[in-house]
């Protein structure tokens, strides 16, 4: 049999609903293949492990080139929030679970959930401020001292 | 593809160690398979993953995916993983015999 993966570290760096599912979905469907799985989340990617604003997570609509839709029609008011709406419900459908949902669930496959201390600081945000899943805030050399041994993927 | 035996029956499976027919598949084959997923004995828990796999296979003819088990199976994510150590998905399918489920999520 071909060489194997047995442990991935994932690392999330934006807070755009198509930054942020990419990362989970490889998560989650590494823990289902038996490999060890955690999710760094890092920079605006903390968005989708803190708490206030883990529910509001947006399709970015300015700079996606692949919306095709004119950028200053992306930039309208209620543009990003009804295409996020259309997004999520297409989602839905497909039952694929929206992202808080999704968090928990990665969480109860045992993957482990961190968010990057230097990110947290700059945005003054404390332990209190993210869900109750996130295992730890730590600096990058332990996560790089987690990742040892595995693959490191960056979203 | 290798061929192996399972309670007494010669099977054929592929790589992966997946039956390349699921309908040779008996009650029996699981334990044996079970050992080589690192499952020693299996459980009235783990049994009821093993026929609801079976049974949305027979019905449907894909695997449910862990999420779809999750919801469905009676049995929450959190202890699928902890039955199935090795990953759900994939222990789990080949120790019911039906191919690995084709679902990202």
């Amino acid at each position: 049999m071909a060489a194997s993966i047995e442990k991935v570290s994932i690392i999330v760096s934006k807070g755009s609903l198509e930054g942020v599912y990419p990362g989970l979905i490889m998560a989650n469907g590494a823990r289902a293949e038996g490999m060890e799985a955690n999710l760094f989340f890092t920079f605006f990617g903390l968005d989708a492990v803190h708490k206030p604003r883990h529910e509001h997570i947006k399709l970015a609509t300015v700079g996606n080139p692949g919306l095709h839709l004119a950028t200053w029609a992306g930039g309208l008011p209620g543009v990003s929030s009804v295409l996020t709406h259309y997004m999520t419900r297409k989602m839905d459908q497909l039952d694929i679970p929206s992202i808080p949902e999704f968090i928990e669930m990665i969480a109860d496959t045992g993957a482990g959930l961190y968010a990057c201390k230097a990110s947290a600081d700059l945005f003054g945000l404390t332990r209190t401020d993210l869900i109750d899943q996130l295992k730890d805030i730590i600096t990058v050399g332990e996560f790089y001292d987690l990742a040892a041994g595995g693959q490191i993927i960056f979203t | 593809m290798p061929i192996t035996t399972y309670a007494g029956t010669e099977v054929t499976v592929n790589d992966e160690g997946f039956f390349a027919d699921p309908g040779q598949w008996r009650e029996e084959m699981a334990p044996p398979i079970a050992r080589l997923e690192g499952i020693d004995e299996l459980s009235e828990r783990h049994w009821q993953v093993i026929k609801f796999m079976r049974h949305e296979y027979e019905a449907k003819g894909t695997g449910p995916t862990v999420r779809v088990l999750g919801k469905t199976s009676g049995v929450s994510v959190k202890e699928l993983y902890q039955l199935f150590p090795k990953g759900p998905a994939k222990a789990a399918a080949k120790i019911a015999e039906i191919p690995k489920p084709r679902g990202c999520i």
